[in-house]
């Protein structure tokens, strides 16, 4: 059998806040097709992984190759899906209007969307199953629907690769069930996915592969192969499992 | 003179349809680029610039001994970028909140302009007076030759802002997003900023250095609380600055020539004012009104509840019984009892009370929501 194309390459990425090292040297191989889960304590540095190879943050040192070229010549083969809390929901817009903003990138500069575009739009929302609130001022949609708005305007990107941040974050299960069905559906595109996830519990179930992180990489892999005690105990500090049936 | 006979003179008097057109088209420019401030929460940052702007004035006018209104502002427009980018240089390169960057680049570059003015005026010069007008803004010193430099500017941004429409609004919602699709956030950053600070400056003379950040904030405020669409905010925020400058202009003209500038902050101020208290979906007022009656409807339903379990072991649903068992019932008021019988839900004799089919079937419908 011949090994899957690496979807994204990471070497040696360094962050850093005010002589902080935030990520320490940072080498990863995504296989392309894998729905990967990034697991680690509260500062390890996760959304920063995320954010400094989507270049949203400046590396110190570091590059990241997005199948073998640069990812800023790569950039449309990847969509994000960003922390719910990090856009104020108060903006005058639409539900319909943010999924749009999915389809600028392809547009380019200045070109307006046309029907072409919404019509992916309400596809997209279709998908989440957010159709019959596409009118609907994005205030006035709960949380679990703020963050299926979000996944659809990744969807619209027709991308490659997806990377997001917490996306089951203060959702409840029939939006958690939601989003879980489309990650798996995008896996069985052969689209690479990478959450950035908290709940350890749900990882088997939900992910095949997985990275532990706590400011450098502890281990990635196959869920099956190295979520596992002592990978955990590496990363959180305390013997996980011991410390959960206290 | 009196306010209709301001509106009477205004088309055929230079100088009134000067001011009028001049504060007109400004407060319109001024909404539309406020709208943007406010969206990026950076309300403050319009205060900073035009405070900011003052050293620059002062120092033009030290340079060229002239106080052509053009070079001032040129002077203006100088030292307000300098602020500016000193307040975005401070945010990335140190760790200070945007707030205090804000404060300090305001009252620096204010102190400093201050200063400069002092200095001018104890020169023996006799061109040196008059400086101080840009301070409070001197709206009668508006001619011709500065409303067509504001109306050129204005049409400029217009098409600015309908040509980079999609890039702004997304920038607005979501820098990082936007950053991820590709776009080179810093030069669509650096053109909003650029046309609030030019907006600012523009204001300078007519509205002055102290009150200018409130004609970016007013209408923009007021125009937020009528709408959820982007465009139309913009729409009604350039109209909402356009009338506080008419307005403005003509309470100004016809009390004894008030101070035109705070009297224009104060009619966009009452625009403000209208708007919360007023609007209908945002609105103080109307959001009182539906808390209202959501607490009656809820004090309706809560009765044909309670009435409804009580009726709900009989085999005869309309069965009579007494009010008095009601007033156990803390929801209870004759009122509520009058509203249901209005609603066809009870029948009520002398000191009894009935369930009505309706109203059975409306208490088994609040079950099932």
């Amino acid at each position: 059998m011949e090994s899957p194309k690496i979807a994204v390459q990471v070497d040696d990425l360094t962050v850093a806040y005010n002589y902080k090292p935030v990520l320490w040297d940072i080498d990863l191989q995504i296989p392309e097709g894998v729905l990967m889960a990034i697991v680690g304590p509260n500062g390890a540095g996760k959304s920063t992984l995320i954010k400094s190879i989507l270049g949203i943050i400046d590396p110190i040192a570091g590059s990241v190759a997005i199948y073998d070229k640069p990812y800023e010549k790569q950039r449309k083969l990847v969509a994000y899906v960003p922390q719910k809390g990090s856009v104020d929901w108060d903006f005058p817009t639409t539900a319909l209007d943010v999924v749009m903003m999915g389809t600028y990138g392809k547009l380019g500069w200045i070109k307006r969307p046309g029907k072409k575009e919404k019509k992916a739009a309400l596809e997209a929302l279709e998908k989440v199953g957010m159709l019959s609130f596409k009118g609907r001022q994005i205030s006035q949609l709960s949380g679990g629907q703020q963050q299926r708005v979000f996944l659809a305007r990744a969807l619209v990107q027709d991308a490659a690769i997806y990377f997001m941040d917490e996306p089951f974050q203060g959702v409840d299960a029939t939006t958690e069930i939601a989003i879980i069905n489309i990650l798996k559906e995008l896996r069985k595109a052969n689209k690479t996915v990478i959450v950035v996830h908290h709940d350890l519990q749900t990882v088997p179930e939900y992910f095949d592969w997985v990275t532990f992180l706590n400011v450098k990489k502890i281990a990635t892999g196959p869920v099956k192969d190295i979520f596992n005690d002592d990978n955990l105990t590496k990363t959180y500090g305390i013997n996980y499992k011991v410390a959960v049936n206290q | 003179m009196e306010l209709s006979e301001y509106f009477t003179l205004v088309f055929t008097d230079y100088t009134l349809r000067t001011i009028t057109l001049g504060t007109a088209i400004l407060g319109a420019i001024c909404g539309m680029l406020g709208s943007f401030a406010v969206l990026r929460k950076q309300s403050l940052l319009g205060d900073a610039i035009s405070h900011a702007a003052l050293p620059g004035i002062a120092l033009a006018f030290l340079i060229t001994g002239t106080k052509d209104t053009n070079l001032l502002l040129i002077g203006a427009l100088v030292s307000g970028l300098i602020g500016t980018f000193w307040i975005r240089g401070m945010i990335t390169k140190t760790h200070l909140k945007s707030d205090t960057a804000l404060g300090l680049i305001l009252s620096l570059f204010f102190g400093f302009g201050m200063l400069l003015l002092t200095f001018i005026q104890k020169q023996p010069n006799a061109n040196q007076a008059g400086l101080d007008k840009y301070l409070f803004g001197q709206a009668a010193t508006l001619v011709q030759k500065d409303v067509t430099l504001m109306a050129i500017v204005t049409g400029v941004c217009l098409v600015i802002v309908l040509l980079f429409w999609k890039e702004f609004k997304i920038l607005l919602f979501d820098a990082d997003y936007t950053k991820t699709l590709g776009f080179n956030t810093r030069f669509i950053d650096v053109l909003i900023t650029f046309f609030i600070v030019l907006a600012i400056v523009l204001g300078l003379q007519t509205v002055g250095v102290v009150l200018m950040s409130a004609m970016l904030l007013a209408p923009a405020a007021a125009a937020r609380q009528w709408t959820n669409k982007l465009s139309i905010m913009l729409i009604l925020a350039a109209l909402f600055g356009a009338f506080a400058g008419v307005f403005g202009t003509a309470i100004s003209a016809s009390e004894n020539n008030l101070s035109t500038g705070p009297v224009i902050v104060l009619v966009a101020a009452v625009f403000v004012l209208v708007s919360f208290v007023f609007s209908p979906q945002r609105g103080i007022l109307f959001k009182q009104i539906r808390f209202w009656k959501n607490r009656r409807d809820l004090q309706l339903q809560k009765t044909l509840q309670f009435m409804f379990d009580i009726v709900r072991d009989h085999p005869d649903i309309s069965h009579p019984h007494a009010i008095k068992i009601l007033n156990n019932f803390q929801g209870y008021t004759k009122g509520t009892l009058k509203k249901m019988e209005e609603k066809n839900w009870v029948q009520v004799k002398g000191v009894q009370w009935s369930l009505t089919q309706e109203g059975y079937h409306a208490a088994e419908n609040l079950y099932k929501q």
